[in-house]
């Protein structure tokens, strides 16, 4: 085949080999590491007495355990203290650069990779976490992996995996007004479903995708692993070079105007073929929340929680469950819906725009007084943007308190806890039953969405917003989403 | 780390009919503080298998009067969500040796076989008939056999391959460790490295 895509591109060049089986041992350029899926590889590589092999290739940050108040004090929870202690043993043992706790580069993987100028077009990303999806915005090959492959990767620089086939995603067109990246992931994933892009590698094009700014594509690309894709990753253009261009990491001078040439040939050739294509249009898609408890359970802000049961009177097992999980009924409207925390954070939402976005809408307002607001930026770096540009002035008048970066209530691991049977409108990207903790009941959603929440108290349509009576999304047939298991989908 | 090899079962599989069983089920955040691969068994589930006050939940498979079973069969996109690879772990540790479903998520499945755990692809055509059949005989067996890449339903005439790489089901049949074998590749990856 020689007409290639820019995953093929990428993927391509960095096959070290291929096995008989076709899978490959494929070269990382990047590869980041944090406290949680760390430690057991650590000591594999004890076990194996080997040295990490390319140790300037990865990069550590302490983000999914850790507090996010008062940073400056030691970690009381004995278990979180050790393993926040064991990341920085391992790096310092290992010679990998670490920014831990405090550090003016620390914060969550996904949002500091980008902002350091680590992750650039055409590199190939891996990272102990299903969200390095993420990373694709750069125009790179990025995904999650396990611990045994984190292993893999600190003694080899490799892992060994079958190629992912190539699905395309076109939306074209404009977005409507309060319609954002995080939109138009939800509203994609109710239409594929979960498990819609199991298999394979997405790229996003087309000129809804080409207007984004590098927060809104690292958004769609954070949330193409909900719908169980590998990755995501997005054509590099000018908006990228110009994003890249004076980061920390990223290549000055000669070296940028060099990288630069190469960038620029990563295109999806013209009659490269995909193996899945759909097509959206900007225009249709709405301000989207889940009302379910998976992503794929999102429907537009103006709708109803939809109905147990089909026209011929069936029972659907899985919208069932996840209303008496959510405490909610069939044909509830979702706008008045009462919230009782707010969270606008995590790697898919903790950016200076997203910020930024929330901040514009609550100023001058006050937050509801039944609502427990977390905002909680993505790094120390979006922290100190925030406070340079005035934003915490904005919020704090607005009655929220800005804390310090960390994944926080997206997971739940540290203290920020939703508690059971309370109501969360959060800007992560998992609502899993007791991701926000044992029986919280989360709806994802925007941070514009988020900001009008925590205003009211309820779940509340944007201004603006013109809710058309058939403005519900026609429900997928489940089943023509499942492929049979076929031996190429062997990974 | 290297694990157990792997072959032929004749188990019983314990029933989990649901779609989408995500990580956060199979084992939640607030259990990934450890930092070994000991003792993930005991958290299998939490969620369902456990009240508030940690109490069994009588209602859970797992806690009623079943047989032993080294066999899990759950519905559509089994392991979706998280990378933790302490799903596998809690699996194994709790004895499941093999996982059918109707379709995994990639990065679990790929945890799976890197720890010594057989996904398998259940046809469509055959999940509905194999979940009744075990409804009504909770002791009905399974009988697998990687080696010739096959699932029999005992005493039916159902029968289906195993869809599976001939190298990784080497590497379950040896109980072969990848990073041991990337190891051995360092001077192939050192002489790609120069020549980019
Ligand atoms: S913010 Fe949430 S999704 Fe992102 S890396 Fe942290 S835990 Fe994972």
């Amino acid at each position: 085949m020689s007409s290639k895509t820019i995953f093929d591109k990428i993927w391509d060049a960095h096959e070290v080999s291929t096995l008989e089986d076709r899978s490959s041992v494929l070269y990382i350029d990047r590869h980041y590491i944090h406290e949680v899926t760390s430690p057991q590889a650590f000591d594999g590589l004890r076990q194996r007495e080997v040295s990490v092999f390319r140790p300037e290739r990865t990069f550590g940050t302490a983000d999914h355990n850790v507090p996010t108040l008062n940073q400056h004090l030691p970690i009381s929870e004995p278990a979180s203290a050790a393993q926040i202690s064991t990341l920085s043993k391992n790096c310092e043992d290992f010679g990998i650069s670490l920014f831990e706790l405090g550090h003016e580069w620390n914060g969550i993987v996904h949002v500091i990779g980008p902002e350091l100028g680590l992750t650039l077009p055409g590199m190939t990303v891996v990272c102990g976490d299903s969200h390095t999806s993420t990373h694709g915005a750069f125009g790179a090959v990025a995904f999650g992996i396990g611990t045994s492959e984190v292993e893999m990767v600190l003694a080899s620089q490799c892992v060994l995996q079958r190629k992912p086939k190539n699905m395309k995603i076109e939306i074209n067109g404009q977005l409507p007004k309060n319609v954002t990246a995080k939109d138009v992931a939800l509203y994609v994933i109710s239409k594929l479903g979960t498990g819609g892009g199991t298999g394979h590698f997405v790229e996003f094009c087309g000129s809804a995708i080409r207007s984004m700014s590098m927060e809104g594509r690292m958004t769609l690309c954070n949330m193409s692993i909900e719908m169980g894709a590998r990755g995501g990753l997005i054509q590099p253009d000018e908006t990228t070079f110009e994003y890249v261009r004076d980061l920390k990491f990223a290549p000055k001078e000669e070296d940028y105007n060099n990288s630069l040439e190469k960038w620029k040939m990563l295109t999806t050739d013209p009659d490269a073929e995909f193996h899945d294509e759909y097509f959206f249009k900007a225009e249709d898609i709405p301000v989207m929340i889940t009302w379910g408890t998976n992503p794929g359970l999102a429907i537009p802000v103006t709708a109803n929680v939809p109905e147990v049961k089909d026209e011929n009177g069936a029972v659907d097992v899985e919208v069932q469950a996840a209303q008496e999980y959510m405490g909610l009924t069939s044909g509830q409207a979702m706008a008045g819906q009462k919230i009782d925390y707010a969270f606008l954070g995590s790697c898919t939402n903790g950016r200076i725009e997203d910020l930024r976005e929330f901040a514009r809408i609550v100023e001058g307002k006050q937050k509801s007084p039944d609502v427990i607001a977390w905002i909680v930026p993505g790094s120390q770096q979006v922290l100190k943007q925030a406070q340079a540009e005035g934003i915490d002035q904005i919020l704090e008048k607005a009655g929220f308190g800005l804390r310090e970066p960390g994944c926080s209530a997206c997971l739940a691991m540290n203290e920020d806890k939703v508690p059971e049977g309370k109501y969360c409108i959060s800007t992560s990207n998992r609502n899993f039953e007791g991701r926000q903790g044992p029986g919280s009941r989360t709806f994802l959603a925007s941070p514009v969405s988020t900001a009008y929440a925590a205003i009211t108290g309820k779940i509340t349509i944007p201004d603006s917003l013109i809710p058309t009576p058939d403005s519900r999304l026609p429900t997928p047939d489940p089943d023509s989403l499942i492929p049979n298991p076929d031996p190429s989908h062997v990974i | 780390m290297s694990f157990k090899p792997i072959n032929k079962f004749n188990s019983p599989a314990i029933l989990l009919p649901v779609d989408n069983i995500d990580t956060d089920q199979i084992i939640p955040a607030r259990f990934l503080k450890a930092t070994t691969r000991e003792g993930f068994g005991e958290h299998l589930f939490t969620g369902w298998r456990y009240d508030k006050n940690g109490n069994p939940n009588p209602d859970f498979i797992l806690n009623k009067e079943i047989p032993k079973a080294e066999i899990l069969l759950a519905g559509h996109n089994f392991g979706c969500g998280s990378s933790r690879e302490h799903a596998a772990w809690s699996l194994h540790d709790y004895g499941f040796k093999v996982v059918m479903a109707r379709g995994f998520a990639d990065i679990f499945r790929n945890n799976a076989m890197n720890n010594g755990i057989l996904p398998i692809d259940i046809p469509n055509q055959y999940y509905s008939k194999i979940v009744s059949m075990i409804q009504e005989n909770p002791d009905q067996r399974i009988l697998i056999s990687l080696e010739c890449e096959l699932v029999e339903i005992a005493n039916s005439n159902i029968a289906f391959p195993i869809v599976i790489s001939s190298f990784r089901k080497q590497c379950l049949m040896e109980g072969t460790d990848l990073v041991d074998y990337l190891i051995q590749q360092h001077e192939i990856i050192a002489t790609f490295e120069n020549k980019r």
